[in-house]
């Protein structure tokens, strides 16, 4: 089972703006999904449906088992909210927010644990600070506590990382590293598509309220992944030669450049063939070098071609 | 029920309160004297007695009423209001909680904060006239329902206003001249006889008056009747937060 089954779930708001158009999404216990989608995707609409901030236009979810409605006490139970907004009551002191949030889901003092939580968040000589004292990246290590101190079995992070230092990112993904290791899981929406490629386990890419994937990193990446080889030329080219003319090259770089798109996981690459047709050609190669279509490439080309698919169907 | 939950609200918003304890405490205790000043030893020396009691006296239960009945509705809609302003609301909605925890808890700390200034003024009137109270129990019945009915309003308030002009808006428009208009500084049979029926519409009437019976057994109108008044407010308000909370108006989009 599922630890969060999402289920054709539609979102429109007051307006008549539809924000998620039909998502059906499993989440499995114990993994780490990013979701990546442009501005406006829904992304945030989502995770509000989910964790009952939003009320739902149709469909159902489930977290844990519970129904979020009929079983709204168990099923949030398991969550931890870290928002994208920095939303924080500014007078209290930081210990008394974190405090709130766990009592407010309703578990008992734990002073060791709080405790531990704002020492690995590098908040605990803050702890008696009032918030409004804080720095903004503090402040966002403050929402992280809060989402913590009830010990949630599934946690949302809503673009942490935006406009946060080099410093608090690695604090951070040292923290969710070791919820994972406890079997926490974590869905983390973001738009630094370096962020998903290096710690999720799955990736899904959300656009205009629609789910286009879900997949896991690695097959997506070896999936949709081309590889590009580059020949850098000693004599500059103006046009590709005949003898090349079926490898279909690309001239770059006023023609200094040759580039060549594969696909690595194909049985043939064709670059053997490619180098014996440079060398018959005649032509002198510098340098050769092959660099690795990234996730983001991959991420542009799924949403640039479902807003083509729409604008024809337009 | 989720009772740590309701405690912690309780608790965070109370911390508010004593983070401002001097505030508070003071205020009161200048806007009690001040009064006595101007209307119990200014104006009281003119008027002397209503019904057997000394004027500076005759206003305190008003006086009380008219302070808890504000500071009700101020904590309770700003307790609520400020988390909608600056966002943290968030945390409630997804806290797993239901909408009866969340109003027991902002309700009950605004309750309660009220009530401590109403016990401040008390004092703080015994030091200036000599005051007897001949319906203890009534008169903490009279004060608590009033603390609760009018944080359940302020709670309402609160929902509702999209600014903090909205949020003083009905206190000072519509509360304070209730207040005023509703026998806190006079006895409605000083009134002619026509204003004297049209304060009979006046809700606050009924507190006041039912408040002053505890203190020295005598009223505007009957005790049942205040009673009677203060149970269909606290019902009233208890109705719409009711249905407020069922159709998410105003919190959840």
């Amino acid at each position: 089972m599922a630890m969060v089954e999402v289920r054709d779930v539609r979102k429109v708001y007051d307006g008549g703006f539809e924000a998620l158009g039909g998502v059906t999404l499993d989440i499995d216990e114990g993994e780490i999904l990013a979701l990546l989608g442009p501005n406006g995707a829904g992304k945030t609409t989502l995770i509000s449906a989910i964790c009952g901030i939003t009320t739902l236009t149709g469909g159902t979810i489930r977290v844990g088992g519970h129904d979020i409605v009929e079983g709204f006490r168990a099923a949030r139970n398991l969550i931890g909210l870290v928002p994208q907004e920095i939303t924080l009551e500014p007078f209290e002191k930081v210990i008394n927010t974190v405090r709130f949030s766990r009592g407010l889901f309703g578990k008992p003092r734990n002073e060791a644990l709080i405790e531990d939580i704002l020492r690995k968040l590098s908040l605990w000589d803050k702890k008696d600070s009032p918030i409004r004292a804080l720095s903004g990246g503090m402040k966002r290590r403050v929402l992280i506590a809060k989402a913590l101190s009830h010990e949630p079995r599934v946690l949302f992070l809503d673009e942490p990382t935006a406009g946060v230092d080099v410093e608090l990112r690695r604090d951070m993904w040292a923290v969710v590293e070791g919820l994972k290791r406890d079997g926490v899981t974590i869905i983390l929406t973001t738009h630094y598509i370096e962020e998903a490629e290096a710690i999720a386990d799955r990736i899904g890419v959300i656009n205009k309220g629609e789910i286009l994937l879900v997949e896991e990193k690695t097959s997506l990446m070896t999936r949709m992944g081309q590889k590009e080889l580059r020949v850098e030329l000693v004599h500059p080219l103006d046009a590709v030669p005949p003898a090349l003319d079926g490898f279909d090259l690309k001239v770059e770089q006023a023609g200094r450049v040759l580039s060549y798109a594969y696909d690595a996981a194909a049985e043939r690459t064709g670059i053997g063939r490619l180098m014996a047709a440079l060398a018959e050609a005649g032509l002198s190669v510098r340098d050769v070098q092959t660099v690795q279509n990234s996730l983001e490439d991959i991420f542009v080309g799924l949403v640039a071609a479902q807003d083509a698919d729409q604008e024809t169907a337009a | 029920m989720n009772c740590l939950a309701i405690l912690a609200i309780y608790r965070f918003e109370m911390s508010r309160f004593f983070r401002t304890l001097l505030q508070s405490f003071i205020s009161p205790v200048i806007s009690t004297s001040l009064y006595f000043v101007v209307f119990g030893a200014a104006i009281g020396s003119r008027i002397n007695e209503v019904e057997g009691v000394s004027y500076g006296a005759f206003i305190v239960p008003g006086l009380i009423m008219l302070s808890v009945m504000t500071q009700s509705i101020s904590n309770a809609s700003f307790g609520i209001y400020f988390p909608k302003f600056i966002g943290t609301v968030y945390e409630l909605l997804s806290a797993p909680v239901t909408f009866f925890e969340i109003v027991l808890g902002y309700v009950g700390a605004a309750a309660t904060k009220a009530l401590f200034i109403g016990v401040v003024i008390l004092g703080t009137a015994a030091l200036f006239v000599d005051l007897s109270i001949q319906h203890p129990l009534a008169m903490v019945a009279f004060l608590l329902l009033t603390c609760l009915s009018f944080a359940l309003l302020g709670f309402i308030i609160g929902i509702w206003a999209k600014s903090f002009e909205q949020l003083q808006l009905v206190p000072l428009l519509i509360v304070t001249p209730l207040v005023f208009l509703g026998g806190s500084f006079y006895s409605v049979s000083m009134l002619p006889p026509v204003w004297q029926t049209i304060t009979l519409f006046n809700p606050v009437l009924y507190l006041i008056s039912g408040f002053r019976w505890a203190f020295f057994g005598m009223a505007d109108v009957p005790v049942g009747l205040s009673l009677l008044a203060i149970g269909v407010f606290t019902a009233l308000c208890m109705g719409v937060i009711w249905w407020i909370f069922r159709t998410g108006w105003r919190i959840r989009s």
